[in-house]
């Protein structure tokens, strides 16, 4: 009898784990696709995923539109903070150097925090599951639906960017803007649109992480910096600039938290993600996909 | 040769000397040596910082930390065991400097961005130890009951004593800092600053010097959170969080990073932007945080300090 | 301050360099003696600023030996190596465009004279004398590089040409028994050419040892007792000018050796 409860504890743990890393994927993954075209580390990533769930809840909830509407809505929305990003910060800095490009972006993370909690107050809001609460029982394990929707459109947004970055012309334009950017602007590539792009990208990315967490974890003013933090541990796990590296990173890392939450200590639980961040960044920085970046960190 | 001149320090220890009897007498600004009380402890940090950041071009998201050690050691050691203030204060300068030389070691091997991760991450696992230690800290609720300071009997009990006791070591630490700028050692810095690699090649153990600006930044905030906690005879995790760290970036990106008086001017504005002005319009604090610092980055990156030189600018068209 | 009088300053055995796969020192040896104006010559990506780099200690070599004055310093880094008398400059000028001329140079001093971070923060009278000495030192190398009228200009402000000739002497001012030159003339036309070769041999006159790596064959004939070349990271040949000058080895590795 025990033997089953714990394997099927173990199991819940793991699919929280693979769920809360999934958002931590997606930010990741916004992470990587603007530092492979500008090589900045996009302070405000986490932003997005807040921005998504609390917009969703004003168009979704207070304003009662219709899901289908409200998700596609809110993407673009964000997207559009996500250029504002660009446009405001990043842009116009005449002298960018690594000190001023972070501090920009936290300016930025800040800004967005602060509107935040004008419009929405420092609540936590809620969310209706996509498709209704009622638990599904999983080889022993009780889980909400909502989280396979989460872990879902994490291989959505994989699928997606795959395609987009392999088949289509304006991903190819930006993969050869990560590789050379003066190349590519020789071929006639705008780089500044790219870049644009870029942020456009992350932000719809962060957003559809916030709207499809919400529903489980609700969402509040403040929760950008933690997201942020926790998905770029998951990016530097995976090796930054690696796609499958976030991917990988942030399910391991989402694993990693959800596990010592239930097995060493609760309270400590944001604890666990930031201690591997750190154990990364001292002894391995390139990572698990280990790639150049470690001549890039020296670069710096 | 970078001459900081001493007169303006003459007259600024001066200002702050007359300071409290000129507010007594204006009602309006009779609070405010208080507010400069809190100034004095958040210069402390950033003279520091400043020296880290502007002049050896390190940055650190973290500081939050030491503040938060420095507070939670003087005020745990006074208050549960009745230790001298004075000598806890050592110790958690002592403590501070061996966590900051630790963490310090690994981290400043990253540049760029990865150092800042790594000293944001520090800094949130601290605050998150705060929270959690419960039994030394007092948890979320806080930790009161923390003894004032005195000295022979003479104690530092009325806004003025403490006024003048924390700005009396403001402006030794700001002398003494701008001594170590203006010296060989201070060159060494802005060599590290300017290129590792002619630095190292010139003889400047450049590792070393990193952790040694690192460890006598978080020394410095420290001390100040001892004084915080003194003062206000009460500290909680809350003061220590990630947004503390980063109002001290904005108090030192605002005065300027690239000089010493930056840390003084910005550090006062924003204390007093966020203790008096803001006080009536909270929910704003966080934007008009966030917009500073976008607006400085973006179009002062030199902050106030470069002000005088932008207007130079003008006049020679 | 001098550490022996052994003949050779630097010597060099068996020193390999290999970057993943990539091989690009092999086995090399040689000896600089101790008052000479050796230099190293090859085609571009044969191995010239990775040497510097080994012997500067920016890079543990593989295998091998660098021995400076007797004593091996191949695992020393780059500070340790400045304290003991190697002095360099770099092949793109890296000044510290953010202080004076005249406190480039005074950096260089740092090997010899430096003072502790608490005795700056308290001014003891002993760090204000050694500051006097330091800038009287300082000024004395301006004047001797000819940069003097420019002390308290901002380091790049200064055209390339004297941009040179400033770490030049910044490397100086550490009083080293030799110092490695990484193309001095990288860039400089005719005229500064001239000048940088004269202060090399100013230099050398002072009784310093000089290495230099350059592209530049007239400087390099002119100025030099003693060519390496290097080719894909092999000695190929070591001798005087003349020798050299009519190698076929050597001719045969500049014209028909790279592809």
């Amino acid at each position: 009898m025990e033997k089953i409860t714990l394997a099927s504890q173990l199991l819940q743990y793991l699919i929280t784990g693979l769920t809360v890393g999934s958002v931590y994927a997606m930010v990741a993954v916004g992470f990587n696709i603007i530092y492979n075209v500008t090589e900045i580390i996009n302070f405000a990533q986490g932003e997005f995923v807040m921005l998504g769930g609390l917009i969703m809840v004003f168009l979704h909830v207070a304003m009662g539109l219709p899901l289908i509407l409200a998700f596609p809505a809110t993407i673009i929305l964000v997207t559009l903070v996500g250029i504002f990003l660009d446009r405001l910060a990043i842009r116009p800095i005449r002298r960018p150097s690594v000190l001023t490009l972070i501090i920009a972006t936290i300016a930025v993370s800040i800004l967005i925090k602060g509107t935040a909690s004008l419009i929405w107050g420092k609540d936590p809001f809620d969310l209706p599951a996509f498709s209704g609460r009622n638990p599904i029982t999983f080889l022993g394990a009780v889980v909400q639906p909502q989280y396979f929707w989460v872990i879902g459109f994490l291989i959505i947004t994989a699928i997606a960017l795959s395609i987009f970055f392999d088949r289509t012309i304006l991903g190819k334009a930006m993969s050869a803007c990560a590789d050379n950017p003066n190349a590519a602007s020789l071929v006639g590539i705008n780089v500044k649109q790219m870049i644009m792009l870029s942020f456009a990208l992350s932000a719809a990315i962060g957003a559809v992480a916030g709207i499809t967490i919400t529903p489980i974890s609700l969402m509040e003013y403040d929760r950008g910096a933690m997201l942020a933090v926790k998905g770029f541990a998951a990016a530097i796990l995976g090796g930054l600039g690696s796609f499958p590296g976030a991917i990988l990173g942030g399910l391991i890392m989402g694993s990693i938290e959800s596990f010592g939450a239930g097995l060493v200590s609760s309270g400590y639980k944001d604890a666990f993600a930031l201690i591997v961040l750190l154990v990364i960044l001292f002894f391995k920085p390139s990572g698990l996909m280990g790639s150049i970046e470690i001549s890039r960190i020296k670069r710096f | 040769m970078l001459r900081i001149a001493k007169l303006p320090i003459a007259v600024f220890a001066l200002f702050i000397l007359v300071f409290p009897w000129t507010a007594r007498q204006i009602p309006a600004i009779e609070h405010y040596p208080d507010i400069m009380v809190f100034a004095g402890i958040y210069c402390l940090i950033t003279i520091g910082l400043s020296l880290l950041m502007g002049y050896a071009g390190q940055i650190s998201i973290g500081h939050a930390a030491f503040f938060g050690i420095g507070a939670y050691i003087s005020g745990i050691l006074t208050t549960n065991y009745g230790m001298n203030p004075w000598a806890c204060m050592g110790i958690g300068m002592a403590v501070t400097a061996v966590v900051a030389a630790l963490v310090g070691t690994p981290s400043l091997k990253l540049k760029g961005h990865y150092l800042a991760m790594a000293t944001l991450a520090f800094g949130i696992i601290i605050f998150i130890i705060f929270n959690e230690e419960t039994q030394w800290t007092g948890g979320p609720d806080g930790m009161p009951g923390i003894p004032g300071l005195s000295l022979f009997g003479f104690e530092f009990d009325s806004v003025e004593r403490y006024y003048y006791l924390v700005w009396g070591f403001v402006i030794a630490a700001f002398i003494f800092t701008v001594n170590v700028i203006q010296s060989g050692t201070g060159r060494a810095l802005r060599a590290i600053h300017a290129s590792e690699l002619a630095a190292g090649a010139m003889g400047v153990d450049v590792s070393q010097f990193k952790i040694l600006v690192f460890v006598y930044s978080a020394v410095l905030a420290s001390l100040a959170g001892s004084f915080y906690a003194h003062y206000l005879n009460f500290v909680n995790p809350a003061t220590f969080d990630l947004f503390f760290s980063i109002k001290l970036l904005i108090m030192i990106a605002l005065g300027g990073m690239h000089n010493i008086w930056g840390a003084i001017v910005g550090t006062g504005l924003i204390t007093f932007l966020s203790n008096e002005w803001l006080q009536y319009f909270e929910e704003f604090e966080v934007i008009v945080y966030g917009a500073i610092l976008l607006f400085v980055t973006v179009l002062l990156p030199e902050g106030l300090a470069g002000v005088p030189g932008i207007v130079k600018g003008w006049f020679r068209r | 301050m001098s550490g022996g009088m052994a003949e050779n300053v630097l010597e060099l055995q068996g020193v390999v360099m290999t970057f993943g796969g990539l091989m690009a020192l092999s086995d090399l040896n040689f000896k600089v003696r101790r008052g000479m104006i050796k230099a190293i010559i090859g085609p571009n990506g044969a191995g010239k600023t990775t040497l510097f780099n080994v012997i500067t200690g920016s890079l543990p070599p593989t295998q091998g030996t660098v021995t400076f004055n007797g004593r091996p310093i191949q695992h020393l880094k780059a500070h340790k190596i400045a304290d003991r008398g190697i002095s360099r400059t770099f092949q793109t000028v890296e000044l510290f465009g953010n202080m004076t001329v005249l406190e480039n140079v005074m950096l260089g001093c740092y090997t010899r004279i430096r003072t502790s971070f608490m005795a700056s923060g308290f001014v003891l009278p002993q760090s204000r004398r050694k500051e006097k000495r330091i800038s009287e030192t300082a000024l004395k190398i301006l004047k001797f590089i000819g940069l003097s009228h420019k002390f308290k200009d901002p380091a790049d402000s200064l055209p390339l040409g004297e941009q040179k000739l400033l770490e030049i002497g910044r490397a100086l001012a550490s009083e080293p028994e030799l110092i490695c030159l990484d193309e001095p003339a990288a860039g400089l036309n005719e005229t500064e050419t001239h000048v940088a070769s004269s202060l090399i041999k100013a230099i050398n006159a002072k009784g310093i040892t000089v290495l230099l790596v350059e592209h530049d064959m007239k400087v390099v004939m002119n100025i030099s007792d003693e060519i390496l070349v290097l080719n894909y990271g092999r000695k190929i040949a070591e001798g005087p000018p003349e020798e050299i000058r009519n190698s076929p080895r050597v001719i045969e590795a500049y014209l028909g050796g790279e592809t």
